[in-house]
This record gives C-alpha cells, structure tokens and sequence, in this order.
C-alpha cells in the first residue's frame, strides 16, 4: 500500500475554489426521483470519487454534468457560473470531458481517427485532413502517457480494454478538458491493466484536471480518491474527505452499511436450526 | 517532418509494423476488385463481344446508370443507414421537372431547379422523420418508397393523362441541358455517354470527402457507433440528414439524365427495384450493411461489376434471363469474400 500513499498525499490540501460545483441538485423522470438533493464539488488537481450500488444514481450524476440530461431542481454552477447544458458540446466547450463506460469510441475506425474524433485538424484551402499531423500528435499524448500503440492505423476495436480507456484518457486530456468524468473506468478491467488506468487518472489529476472518478470498487477509489461521496437510492449517503475514512469504513459503507448490519441481524433472527427442522418434518410428513 | 518520428523506444515488441501487402488487404474495396478482375477474365473468355473496345463504352455506360446512385448510397450506408425509396426517388425527379415545365410552360431550367428542390426536400424529410422518431431507415424508407412510387404514377395521370410525362424535348432549355446529363461522346474510337464522365468526377469527390476530410470522418463515427460519436459533439443529426439529402442531389441528377436521355419523357412506373441494385453495388464494394466501414471506390467497383455481368450474359449469348440470379449470387459471394478478406487482413 506505500504506492497508494504516494498516489494520493501530495493533492490532499488543495482550497481552491471548485470547478464544478452541485447544490442540492435533483432528476426527476416523470414521477421517478432518479436523484435527490446531491451536493457535490469538484476541484482542480483532486480526485473526486462518487461511489454507489447499481442504480444508486451515479450515470444520472454524470449524464447532467456531461450534458445529455438536464437537471430538474438544485443548482449547477461551472466556474462560478450556472449552467444547464443542452448538449453535450455545451459540456466539452465548458472543459468538462466524459469517459464513459462504453468508452465513445468507433470501435472500426483506426486509433487516431478516434483521437481527433470532433477536433480533427485540417489544412490548406480545402479544409483537407491533416493526417501526419494527427498521428503525430497522438502518437506523442499516447507516449507521454506511458502507453504504446505502434500502428495508430489499426482499428480501436483491436485495442486491448485497458488499451482502450487510456486512448479516451489522452483524448479527453490533450482537448483541454479541466474536469474529467470516468464512468467505472476499471469495471471491465483485470488486475494489471485496473493499474494502468489508475496510474493514468493520477497523471491527469496531476496535470491540474479535476477528475470525478465514478466506480462501485472503493479498493480503487481509495488508491487515488482525494474525497469520497456514497450514493444511496439518489441521495447522498457519505460525503466525506480521505483524512477523514479509512479503507475499511469506506468498503462497509459502500457494501452498504448500516443495512448490511441490520440484514446479518434479521438473518441471525432467523434460526437455520429451525428451518432444517421444519423440512424435515414435512419430508416425514410425506 | 513526420517522417522522422520513428516508433518510441517503449514500443511494444510483440507488435511488427504492417506491410504494405497486409495494409492493401485491409481496404474494403479489395475484395470487389478481385471480383471484378475475376469476372473481366471470365467474359473476355466467354464472350467474344466482350473484348471488342466499341462494347466498352457500353459496359461503362451500364455501370454509370448504377455507379451514380451508388455513390450516396454507399456514404449513406457507411454512415449506418440506407434508403429504399432512392430508386423511385430519381423517377419522381425526372418526372418532377417534366411536368412541371410542361404544365406551366416554363423554360426547362426552372423545372429542374423545382425537381431539385423537391428532391433534396424528399431527402432531408427522409433524416428527419428517422431521426425525430428513431425507427430504423428500414421501416422509414419504405414508407417514403410506397408513397413516392404512388405518387408517381397518379400525379403523371392526373397532368398528363397517361403514364407517361408530357414530352419537353421541344421546350426551352432542353438542349443545354441534354448536353450536360445526356450527351454522346467518342474517345480514342470509343462512343459512350456525359454520365460515365460524371460518374467518375463523383467518386473522386466523394472518396476524397470520405477519406480526407472532417465530414467524411464524421460519416464513419455516425456509422460506426452514434453514440459515442454524439458524445465527442459530432453533429450526428445533421450528418445523417445531410446524407439523406445528398442521396436526394444524386437522386435528381440521375433522374435529370432519365429525363434528357428518353427525349424528355418519363415513364412514371420506372425505378421500382433499382434501390436493391445501389444497394448491391455498395454492399459488393464492401460496404457494411450495419454501417462505420466501406468505400466509395467500393461502390464504383460494384457498379463495374453490375455493368460488366448485364452485358456479359448478353454478349456471351446467354437468356438475360439468367441474368438476376447470376447478380444474386454475385451478392452471396461478394459479401463471403468480403468477410473472409477483411477477417484475414485483420488477423496479420
């Protein structure tokens, strides 16, 4: 664990002000309450991690601060300013870069075409592609950030998951995002390559980017998470900083908490004695 | 500048740089130009016609009647769409401009400036109605193909009288413009039609939009996966719907040629089936039917091929009848070879 410290530490005392900033903000789909007064800030130069169970509102949260949905109630200001984002071009254009699960990336087209997917560079009068000039360029992001990929031509689909999250990584870095949105980014992933998308979002945090790390595994939130916020059933159930949690405390409150005893209790109730007996006496009743 | 970046010293080893052999395989049109090679050989040896040079302008003109529509249709398709109504679509515009000029006694011109009008409209209300309600291009287009195919023919009765438009081969305008989209000329002994020229003008255009140029990089991410293309802020609406529109450029254009071709008369019933044929020539070309991959070029090899067998089945002396199950089975192969080729280039 001496790594995790190193990871995390040197970012813990940042008071800048937030880039991102929710009060209160609630979704409703028609009579659904998808999510209820959360609060949440994001700074530069920190990792903000948003835990919760399937279903506990986390792409709701990251669908309105990425711009595919907007907010019912609440308040959401970027840069000190609020905003209700339309679309998700609002959202890029207010330096705020998603990663989403499914990566947004086609996954025929060849690696640098992907990087440059909706910034391509052009040239000359004809507004013509400027090819070498883009490989190049991704060629050295992808380099700068540790991960080799020697033919930028091949299609991304050939890439490997982890390949894959980092190329979006780089992409969202190198387009001047100041807030960086990853959806569950070491769901899909084994071991060794969870590593090297962690090391990764601790490059981008140390570039200055404020990143929201979405994920349902607090073992990786807390080997980079500067501050930690639960979501339970779209509300929020622990909004704390990392001084203050421990590994532990943060796994039971994620693995849910206080349910979880209370369900160990109802079960303890239940005497399995009992029940064994029970089926026996109706097997002999037969 | 570029070219001494060479690969960083962190290179993955495993890894060797393709070759060219490998990188030349990976292109979706390979596949249709070794078919079309295969079928080239095969009537140059069946059919003795075939290789009399005077039958070439023939074969090209054949194939450009296809090769034309198969231009947007293949765009479209590698954007993740298709449209059945393109093939009644080019009537509907031949007849559009027809009618129009004939009706209200106007110079050529304007009607076909009307037929343009309403063929990029039939185009853009195509993108729209699909992207407003998000049913597939199937179900969208079919729609469009059944109403354009019924208003064809009633409106053609309700002007004319008949089933035909009114001829315009007398009105003003008409010999400008059968110069432009039906004119006949001779190269190097060889007597074939303005519409091959054009044909091949549109592919360079088109392939060089698609390949290298923002829009064309656009039209692979709508194809290949909207979503995530929609979530870098590509405008995949309007993509979409500009494809449609352009179908309905091409869908004018052809039936501009149809107009001024038959001395300016059309015949309100024709079209019906020529969307599979565009479809066909794509899909030869190594379009993917699910969209994100193929080639202009393509598109053009797979008019070729449809030129080359119509003519081929003749000219050997053959039942034209013959001729739609030789396509089908053109189709089959094609697509197999297409999947075995792509699966091979990708596995080096």
């Amino acid at each position: 664990m001496t790594t995790t410290e190193s990871f995390a530490d040197d970012a813990t005392t940042s008071p800048n002000t937030p880039i991102v900033l929710l009060e209160d903000v609630g979704k409703s789909y028609g009579n659904i309450q998808a999510l209820r007064g959360v609060s949440l800030s994001v700074r530069q130069g920190e990792i903000t991690c948003v835990l919760g169970d399937n279903g506990a509102g986390k792409s709701t949260l990251i669908k309105i601060i990425a711009g595919l949905h907007d907010y019912t109630s609440g308040r959401m200001s970027v840069n000190g300013e609020e905003r209700h984002f339309g679309s998700p071009r609002e959202s890029l254009d207010s330096g705020i870069a998603t990663v989403y699960q499914d990566l947004a990336l086609a996954p025929l087209m060849s690696v640098w075409r992907n990087f440059f997917l909706g910034n391509e560079l052009t040239k000359g009068p004809f507004r013509q592609l400027d090819a070498a000039k883009m490989k190049r360029i991704a060629q050295e992001e992808l380099t700068k950030m540790g991960i080799s990929i020697p033919d930028l031509e091949q299609p991304v689909g050939k890439l490997s998951g982890g390949q894959r999250q980092c190329v979006a990584i780089a992409r969202a870095i190198h387009f001047g995002a100041k807030v960086l949105i990853l959806d569950e980014p070491t769901a899909a992933l084994g071991v060794n390559q969870s590593g090297v998308v962690l090391k990764y979002v601790v490059k981008a945090r140390d570039a200055g980017i404020g990143v929201i790390f979405i994920t349902h595994n607090p073992h990786h939130a807390y080997l980079v998470g500067n501050h930690f916020v639960v979501l339970k059933l779209g509300r929020v159930a622990l909004d704390t900083h990392r001084s203050d949690i421990t590994l532990e405390e943060l796994t039971t409150e994620m693995a849910g908490g206080s349910e979880l005893e209370a369900l160990s209790h109802e079960l303890r109730e239940i005497n399995p004695e009992v029940v064994v007996d029970d089926v026996r006496k109706g097997q002999e009743g037969t | 500048m570029a070219s001494t970046i060479t690969s960083p010293a962190s290179a993955d080893d495993r890894v060797s740089a393709r070759s060219l052999g490998a990188r030349l395989l990976s292109r979706p049109e390979i596949g249709s130009l070794v078919g079309a090679a295969v079928i080239l050989v095969f009537f140059l040896i069946a059919a003795p016609p075939f290789r009399d040079i005077n039958n070439t302008g023939t074969i090209l003109y054949q194939a450009a009647l296809i090769g034309v529509m198969a231009v947007p249709v293949s765009l479209l398709m590698i954007g993740g769409e298709f449209d059945l109504s393109a093939g009644v679509a080019v009537t509907t515009s031949g007849l559009t401009a027809g009618l129009f000029a004939y009706q209200f006694s106007v110079n050529v011109w304007v009607g076909m400036v009307v037929a343009l009008a309403f063929s990029l409209a039939i185009g853009a209300f195509n993108g729209w109605l699909l992207m407003r309600t998000g049913l597939p291009s199937f179900l969208v287009t079919l729609g469009t193909f059944f109403i354009l195919q019924g208003l064809n023919i009633a409106v053609t009765r309700l002007a004319s009288g008949a089933v035909a438009s009114n001829s315009i081969s007398d009105m003003d305008g008409f010999g400008a413009a059968k110069s432009i989209f039906a004119s006949e000329f001779k190269i190097g002994g060889v007597t074939t039609k303005i519409i091959v020229v054009w044909w091949i003008v549109f592919v360079a255009i088109a392939a060089w939009v698609l390949l290298k140029t923002q829009i064309g990089n656009w039209i692979f991410a709508v194809g290949g996966d909207a979503a995530a293309a929609r979530a870098v802020g590509v405008p995949v609406k309007k993509v979409k719907i500009g494809l449609f529109m352009v179908v309905g450029f091409f869908a004018w254009f052809t039936g501009m040629q149809l107009l001024f071709n038959s001395n300016g008369v059309v015949q309100s019933g024709e079209g019906v089936g020529k969307e599979f044929l565009y479809i066909i020539a794509a899909v030869v070309g190594g379009c993917l039917l699910t969209g994100g991959y193929g080639s202009v070029v393509g598109g053009a090899v797979g008019a070729l091929i449809f030129g080359m067998v119509q003519l081929g089945v003749v000219y050997a002396g053959w039942n034209p009848d013959w001729f739609k199950a030789f396509l089908g089975a053109m189709l089959l192969l094609a697509t197999i070879v297409n999947l075995v080729v792509k699966n091979r280039a990708e596995a080096r």
